[in-house]
Order: C-alpha cells, then sequence, then structure tokens
C-alpha cells in the first residue's frame, strides 16, 4: 500500500491505496466521485476524463500515484454555489446530451479545448473532443455547446 | 375561486431545454454502478476464449482461496436452477430453442460466453481471482459462415439440434391475399435486377456498460439493472428464476444509453441474482467494455438476396426478398423477430404489387444478435433503396424519377400496402421537394458532370433514401399474429397531488431520450397546469407498476397516448367536482387553460388546483363521489406510426486513396406533429450519426477460429466528432391520424434512412467506373478495391468472416 494526498474538488484527502489503483477507481470507490464515470477499458471514450494540476486527463489512463500531491476537479466541482459553469450551461442550452453518461468527460474535455484555443473554429472544435465518444448526439449540439460558452452564439432555445 | 387566467402558452411544440439534464452535468447521476450496499460483494466473470467447445475440466475451488474471495460458482453449481434465457418471439411454431444458460454448463459457443462467476470484498479481488479457476475445454469446429452453417454436413452449434437453422418465416402477397402472387411478377418481368447486400454485424454500443445490483429483499429481490426493460425484465426473470412475479422489483436508475442492446434479459443479470440468493447478500456486477463488445448481444448481421422486377417504363411489379438471418449461438429475448419486422417494410413507400419475404434464422459460434436502432426496418431499407437505385441505372433513369413513379402519392393515404398494412398519412412529395431545395440538388448534379468530364480524381456521388418505417411498437393484435409473446400497450397513470402538483407514471423507460421533458409538455397542455409542477414517474416496476418500456420509437406514439387518455379521465373527474362547487351542471361547463367556468358567464371559474385542493380535504365534494381525481389509462394503438422522410447525401470520393468524405447531409423528416423540436432533432442527429456509421465505419469483425478481432472501440471505430459532419435537419408535418397527439415516433428514423443515402452516394460516384456496389462500411480500403475491380473488398485479414459468410464476398465492379 502506499500512501496519496490528493485535493479533490477542494477537498483534501490522504489514503492509503494499492500502487496500481487508477485514479478514476480512487475517485468513485474510495472518495464516492461518482460523477467520474467508466465507459471503456482502452483509454478510448474519454468518459472519465478530469483535470489533474490544469490539465484534463483520461482518469483511467492515470495511476493514482502519478497525482500524488496534485489538484484534481470533477465534474462535480464545477459548479460553485449552484451556479454552472459556462460549459455546463451551454451543454444544457444547446441539448448537447442525451443519456448523459459522456457528459462529464465531454465537458471536461471541452473546458481544456477552450483553454488552450479560446476561439476554435468548428473543425478545430471537432478535433478537440474527438478523444471523447458519444452514442447518443451525432455531435453536433456539442459542438454548438462549445461555440457558445466560447462566446461564439447565444442559447439555442427558450 | 380564482378568475381565469390568461391561457397560458402552448407547451406543446415548443423547445423546451430538458428537466434531465440538470444532474447529468453536474455528474449527480445514479447509474447503477455508482451504488454501494453494505455487505455488497463484487462479481467478476470469467469467459469463454474459445468459440466452440466442450467443457471437459472446471474448477473454481482455488478461486476460493484468494484474498477477498467470499465465493466462486461454475455453471454446474448452477444448473439445476438457472433455467434458460427467455427468448419472446418464436416466430414460427417450429422454431428450434437449444436453450441459453447464463452460465455455460458442458459447452461454450460464442467467445465471451461466461462459465464461471466470482463473488469477492472488492471489484479488484473478485478480477484477480479468475485466474485461479482451471477450465480445460475441448475444441469443436467453429461456425461461422451462415450458408455453409446450414449445407449437408455442417458441424452443428449445438448437440442437440438437427440443424443449424432455427426457423424459416415466410411471407407471400399472392397467399396471404394482400396483392399479386410473386411467381407471375418474376416470370413476367420486362426487367429484373438481383443484388446481394451484406448488413454486416454491429455492436450497440451504448456508453454506459450494462451494470446490475440484486439485493435479495426477504423471499425476494430488489434489482438495479441498467436496462431499458424493467417490466418485461421483471416477467422474464421471474419466469425464468421461478421467482413469483410479485417478488420481483426491478429498478432502472439512470440509464445511459441502450439503442435496444439493452432490451434482453442478460446472463449477467440471471448470474448476479443467482449469486446474491445463494449469498444473501447484495451483489453488484458491472461489465467491462471489453467484456460488452464481446458478449453484449450484437446487431444486423444479414444476408440480403434481392430482386426486384419492373417494366421498362419504371413501373416497379415485383420484390423478391430472401434473408439469411445470423442468431449468433444463441436466441435472446427478440433476436428471431427482428429480421421478422423488417419483413413489412421492404415494400416501403412504393406501390409494388407482389411481395415475398423468406427469412432464414441460423445458429452460428458467435455472440447472439438482438436488437440494434431500427431492428430489421433498416435493413429492409437498405435494400429496397439500393436495388431501386441499381434498377434505375438499368433503366437508365434518373433514380429520384424512379421513385416519383412508384411511390405512394398523397392523395392516396390511408394506403394498403403489399403486406397488409394501412399506411395513415405521409406526404413524401413534400418532404422530397424540400429536401432537393436544401441540399442545392441540381448544382451538384451540375458540378458531378463537370468534374466526371475532368476527371477530377476526387468524384462526386449523390445519393437518395427516400424512407418510411413502422414504429410505435405496437398494436397487440399485431404482434400477437407475429407469435410475439407479449402485447404492445402502455400504461400510464395521474395523480393531482393535494397543492394542484401532479405526478405521472409512465409505463415506458427513458434512457436518454428526454420523456420527462416531452411528457410534462403534454400533461401542463392538457391540465392547463405549469410545466414545473409535472413529475414524469418511471422506470421503476414498484413506482410504476405497469409497463411495457421503450423501444422501437414506441415510448410518445403509445406511452404519450396513454398519458393523454389519462389526463382526460383526470378532466372529466375534476369537471364533477367543479359542476359541484359552481353549483353548475357538468353540461355548462367549458374546461380552458386548466380551469373550468360556465359557459357564458366566465366570471367565476374554478382552477385545477382548487379543485385538487377541494378533493384532497373532501369536504364538500358531490354525493357519493370517492375523494380522488386520480385515474390512470393503457392504450392499445389501432395502427403503427409511420414516419417518414428524405434524405440526402453528397459524398467526395478520392478515387486515389478510396477516402469518403461527407460533404452534405440534409434530410427532412415527417414525424408527425413534434412535441420538442429540439428533442426532435436531437434524436435525428444521433440516428443520423449511427446510420452513417453502419454505412462507412463499424463492423464487427472474426477471425477463422471465431474471435472477435474488433474488441475495443479503437478497433470496433465508433465515430468520433471529427468524422462527422453538420447534419442539415428540417422537417414536414404530416399529423399522424391515428392517435389524438398526431404523433409518430423519431427514435429510430435516422438510423434506418441514413445508411443507404451515404452508400447510394459512395456508389454513385463510383458508377463511371463500373462499381455496382460497395460492401459496408465503405472504408477506404474497400472502395479502392472496388476501384481496383478486386473481387474481395474485406478490411479483415485473409481468413476471416467479416460478416455472413466467406461465399458472399462478391462486391466491387461487375
Amino acid at each position: 500500500m502506499t500512501k496519496i494526498s490528493m485535493t479533490v474538488d477542494e477537498v483534501s484527502y490522504s489514503d492509503e491505496i494499492e500502487p496500481r489503483t487508477l485514479l478514476v477507481h480512487y475517485l468513485r470507490e474510495q472518495l464516492g466521485k461518482v460523477g467520474t464515470v467508466v465507459g471503456c477499458d482502452t483509454s478510448n471514450c474519454g468518459a472519465c476524463t478530469v483535470e489533474l494540476d490544469g490539465q484534463s486527463v483520461k482518469s483511467c489512463t492515470v495511476l493514482a500515484v502519478q497525482a500524488d500531491g496534485g489538484t484534481v476537479t470533477t465534474i462535480e466541482g464545477l459548479a460553485v454555489a449552484g451556479a454552472l459553469d459556462p460549459m455546463q450551461q451551454a451543454f444544457h442550452d444547446n441539448h448537447a446530451l442525451q443519456c448523459g453518461y459522456c457528459t462529464p468527460g465531454m465537458i471536461m474535455a471541452a473546458r481544456d479545448l477552450l483553454q488552450n484555443n479560446p476561439h476554435p473554429s468548428e473543425h478545430e472544435i471537432r478535433e478537440g473532443i474527438e478523444g471523447n465518444l458519444c452514442r447518443c448526439t451525432g455531435y453536433q449540439n456539442i459542438v454548438r455547446a462549445v461555440q457558445q460558452a466560447a462566446g461564439m452564439t447565444s442559447g439555442a432555445s427558450s | 375561486m380564482t378568475a381565469v387566467s390568461d391561457r397560458p402558452a402552448a407547451e406543446i411544440g415548443k423547445a423546451r431545454r430538458r428537466k434531465e439534464d440538470q444532474h447529468l452535468i453536474t455528474g449527480r447521476t445514479t447509474w447503477t454502478d455508482n451504488m454501494t450496499l453494505p455487505g455488497m460483494v463484487h462479481l467478476a466473470i470469467l469467459r469463454s476464449p474459445m468459440a466452440h467447445a466442450t467443457i471437459t475440466s472446471i474448477d473454481a475451488t482455488p478461486a476460493r482461496q484468494r484474498p477477498g474471495v467470499v465465493a466462486a460458482f461454475t455453471g454446474k453449481d448452477f444448473a439445476d436452477i438457472q433455467g434458460d434465457l427467455p427468448c419472446a418471439w418464436p416466430v414460427t411454431p417450429d422454431m428450434v430453442n437449444p436453450g441459453a444458460p447464463s452460465l455455460a454448463v458442458t459447452q461454450v459457443n460464442h467467445v465471451g460466453e461466461a462459465v464461471a462467476v466470482v463473488a469477492a470484498r472488492t471489484k479488484a479481488e473478485a478480477v484477480d481471482a479468475l485466474e485461479a479457476i482451471d477450465v480445460e475445454y475441448e475444441p469443436l469446429p467453429p461456425v461461422l459462415d451462415m450458408e455453409a452453417a446450414v449445407a449437408d454436413g455442417a458441424p452443428l452449434v449445438h448437440p442437440n439440434t438437427t440443424s443449424n437453422r432455427s426457423y424459416t418465416w415466410t411471407f407471400e402477397s399472392g397467399a396471404a391475399g394482400t396483392g399479386q402472387p410473386i411467381d407471375g411478377a418474376l416470370a413476367g418481368a420486362e426487367v429484373t435486377v438481383t443484388r446481394r447486400f451484406i448488413q454486416q454485424r454491429l455492436i450497440p454500443s451504448f456508453m454506459e456498460p450494462r451494470s446490475v445490483v440484486v439485493q435479495p429483499v426477504g423471499d425476494g429481490i430488489l434489482m438495479h439493472s441498467s436496462t431499458q426493460v424493467p417490466h418485461i425484465l421483471r416477467t422474464m426473470l421471474g419466469l425464468t428464476l421461478g421467482i413469483p412475479e410479485h417478488k420481483v422489483r426491478v429498478s432502472a436508475p439512470d440509464v445511459g444509453g441502450g439503442f435496444g442492446g439493452k432490451i434482453p434479459v442478460t446472463p449477467e443479470e440471471v448470474i448476479t441474482t443467482l449469486v446474491a440468493r445463494k449469498l444473501g447478500k447484495p451483489a453488484k456486477f458491472t461489465e467491462s467494455r471489453s467484456e460488452s463488445i464481446m458478449s453484449a448481444h450484437h446487431g444486423r448481421d444479414q444476408i440480403q438476396d434481392i430482386t426486384i422486377t419492373a417494366k421498362r417504363d419504371g413501373t416497379v411489379t415485383g420484390l423478391d426478398v430472401h434473408l439469411f438471418a445470423d442468431m449468433g449461438a444463441y436466441l435472446r429475448l427478440v433476436g428471431p423477430g427482428v429480421p421478422i419486422l423488417g419483413a413489412f417494410m421492404y415494400n416501403a413507400i412504393y406501390k409494388i404489387p407482389a411481395y415475398r419475404f423468406v427469412c432464414e434464422g441460423i445458429f452460428t459460434t458467435k455472440t447472439p444478435t438482438d436488437a440494434y436502432r431500427g431492428a430489421g426496418r433498416p435493413e429492409a431499407t437498405f435494400a429496397i433503396e439500393r436495388i431501386m437505385d441499381e434498377l434505375a441505372a438499368e433503366l437508365g433513369m434518373d433514380p429520384m424519377e424512379l421513385r416519383r413513379k412508384n411511390w405512394i402519392t398523397h392523395e392516396e393515404f390511408p394506403f394498403t400496402t403489399v403486406c397488409g398494412l394501412t399506411y395513415d398519412s405521409g406526404n413524401y412529395e413534400a418532404a422530397t421537394d424540400r429536401a432537393l431545395e436544401l441540399i442545392g440538388w441540381d448544382e451538384l448534379r451540375r458540378e458531378q458532370a463537370e468534374r466526371r468530364e475532368r476527371h477530377d480524381p476526387v468524384q462526386l456521388g449523390l445519393g437518395i433514401s427516400t424512407f418510411t418505417e413502422m414504429c410505435g411498437l405496437a398494436p397487440s393484435r399485431v404482434l400477437g399474429s407475429l407469435d410475439y409473446g407479449a402485447g404492445g400497450w402502455e400504461n400510464a397513470s395521474i395523480r393531482m397531488l393535494a397543492t394542484g402538483k401532479v405526478e405521472v407514471v409512465t409505463g415506458t423507460s427513458a434512457h436518454g431520450q428526454g420523456h420527462e421533458t416531452a411528457f410534462s409538455q403534454i400533461v401542463a397542455d392538457k391540465l392547463g397546469v405549469p410545466f414545473e409542477d409535472v413529475e414524469i414517474i418511471h422506470g421503476d416496476t414498484q413506482s410504476s407498476p405497469k409497463g411495457l418500456d421503450t423501444y422501437g420509437s414506441r415510448s410518445l406514439a403509445v406511452g404519450g397516448i396513454a398519458i393523454v387518455q389519462a389526463a382526460d379521465k383526470v378532466i372529466e373527474k375534476a369537471r364533477r367536482v367543479a359542476a359541484h362547487l359552481l353549483e353548475a351542471s357538468e353540461d355548462d361547463l367549458e374546461f380552458e387553460a386548466g380551469a373550468f367556468s360556465v359557459k357564458g358567464s366566465p366570471g367565476s371559474s374554478v382552477s385545477m388546483g382548487d379543485i385538487a385542493f377541494a378533493t384532497f380535504s373532501a369536504h364538500n365534494l358531490p354525493d357519493g363521489m370517492e375523494p380522488s381525481l386520480d385515474a390512470d389509462a393503457t392504450y392499445d394503438p389501432v395502427n403503427f406510426s409511420f414516419p417518414h422522410g428524405t434524405h440526402l447525401c453528397a459524398v467526395d470520393v478520392d478515387t486515389e486513396t478510396g477516402r469518403v468524405t461527407i460533404r452534405k447531409y440534409v434530410c427532412v423528416d415527417d414525424v408527425g406533429n413534434p412535441i420538442n423540436p429540439l428533442i426532435v432533432e436531437g434524436q435525428v442527429h444521433g440516428g443520423l450519426a449511427q446510420g452513417i456509421a453502419q454505412a462507412l465505419f463499424e463492423e464487427a469483425v472474426y477471425d477463422d477460429a471465431g474471435n472477435l478481432t474488433t474488441g475495443t472501440f479503437v478497433d470496433y471505430t465508433p465515430p468520433s466528432a471529427a468524422d462527422l459532419p453538420s447534419f442539415t435537419t428540417d422537417r414536414t408535418v404530416t399529423p399522424s391520424t391515428d392517435n389524438p397527439l398526431g404523433v409518430k415516433g423519431v427514435g429510430e428514423a435516422g438510423t434506418i434512412a441514413s445508411t443507404p443515402a451515404v452508400v447510394n452516394a459512395v456508389v454513385d460516384a463510383l458508377r463511371p467506373f463500373g462499381v455496382t456496389d460497395v460492401q459496408m462500411p465503405c472504408t477506404p480500403e474497400r472502395v479502392w478495391r472496388a476501384l481496383q475491380g478486386t473481387e474481395k473488398s474485406d478490411r479483415a485479414a485473409s481468413g476471416t468472416n467479416a460478416y455472413g459468410g466467406a461465399a458472399t464476398t462478391e462486391g466491387g465492379a461487375e
């Protein structure tokens, strides 16, 4: 067992874990951060994407020990005092989710995209989120949501 | 008493943003795998690495010595109690069903079949212990090619059968009395075109892997499952395991997509139940994606032999369809019926006088197949829309002109087809004209001619799909005539709370469709209450005791109508209370905007909220009236609904690399009255993505030993955002005349329509090169090989079976 400490959604944790524990399993099973989900076992779908020290990572591809001393933000930590993050709001406004399973990872990846490129073209948005799979939406409304969050459009509807 | 307020804006038709979103975008979700119960054990399942083998020995005892392991079981431990996984659709009286164990006992029949299960304190400990289980297999020959499987002397998948053919299902319009005999059409044909199309095997690929938690409760169970069908699951699980139905409660919490993939009763649901009951402790099983791809049911996988006959002027005179449909190793819940659902759709929107459909259901040593989005209807639509293009080429006619010549015109509705279905409404001309205008068809045709002329290495192709589908499953009598094991009704109940808030219970079970929003809009309009005051309750057999769940684009067209009927009953009860309170005759009351008033004297009125409270307090009700406004309704549709539309696709095909790029995709769908256009558009987008994925990207491939070689998303290649274009969507509205909302259903339309539009476009680009077909998925390799005229166009390596059978590799140039 290895001792690790990290801050997740502004709460400090310190735990003894098996060294092989993946970050996503640590988040879900030990911290109860079940808002972050597992969609595959090949780092292909991106459903488990979180922010680690300011960068988006697929948390199934990071060992929890690699995040030792780090700061993690999950989907559960985005809304502050009930106010949605602009990306969350944009997903709602643009009907950018259906079943919602890919949504936490998609929102985290889309935020990261805009951090690196605040005004992406549609092509850049599509390339930028290609590491995250969605089976419901056909991606069109996700692209619209990212455009809204980037300040390029306003909400779709009432 | 309150004054009549201004009529609130109509909710139906409004692009409401969804009620469902808040918890999904903030990660406050209730996926089954999120659930942890005190004392819960975690399960891991050992799966067969062999496609076909006898289990000569198996010993799970060593696993029990591993850390944290509570128990380990093999098929022998459950042989007497696990029953057979249910198949509810014996499509013919002599259909062969060899039985389907949840844990294999003596033989395995596909890679990924469950052979043992470990229960441990943690999932990791359970998975670790699997390696301690000793299994010895004696290999049997794999059965991979459907045609070879039914040839003389073929090895049998199941030793307790005499053939790998499960059933042969036949329809012929002459015999059925719904049209002319096919033999006459074939014999007298001026033009005959025959093609073989391959519906490759697909994997539904819902994003949430399946998960199940079973909690023993007294002598019954509470099952939480990532299922589309909690009600059907409850009944079937009880029958399978001999647990009385009233001792089984099934809850479907947040469910992350289904697309048909979460319809059957699964081996894992049975295994988890058996372990939980053996141990008397809650148990959880969640599949990995690799397990899901390998062992959750697949879809499509048919060989379609299609013959169309016509006069020289383009009038279609007959259609003859023969299918081989791969059932895989076992019959799942509705697997045999999936191709049969397509039987009534091959004639599509056309007036075809003679029709025959023969389907042979075949066993192979592959993962079982069952419903996948569209279920039978995409296959039918693909075949007819592809062969209409081939017929047009044969006749030298414009493919749209050929369609116009043969389709049912809008004046001809209601129209009874050669299958005996009555299409209530439609307007194919309007949808088509709109689509042609949106895409700029004539301009694209001019560009195509110009690029052909100058031998542009990147050629333009234009594809058409003018489709209809039957959905809103389904009139119970029709299902009965097709030997389906259940009805197709749907139930709803409405509870008026003391404060005027409304609870609506539906027997449909959403997993991304937006029922809570759309149904709230319907009830808000019906009862004249605010949208926000309506709560939709679903997905738990205890809180929603009666229903037949969500599939086949049925939730609105059937479930929504049940809600309307329940609301009508509430209004009639409320009318009686209102008359009493207003001291007026019921006949003199009118109900508008959520309030009753006396006709001609609008000054005094009572609102639904007033009536709800008056009924709750029950101080002053009409004599003999029970103090309740609540009502329920069970609606059995009189007919299917028939959405239709025209989809047009323009592709650029690089003739040097074979790469296909969708340049423009336009669809005009007619789904009747939209309740929520935002949700309708979203359903179309997602449907298009899956239909395009079949045309261009996805295929489940097996090697010659029966191993699935597309066992991850990396290999199966479901499309990402970078692989798809933005779509242009529009609607025409031709309301259904068979239900009071005029709705038709939209869940499957995009998937059904889009696949042939894309492939027709690819073939259109290549037709000047002599190419008459490209087998799906139209990968760069397949397109390139078709252009080279090489006969084999598999993307799979030599010796593999990328589709129904090795003898079916025709494609490419003729």
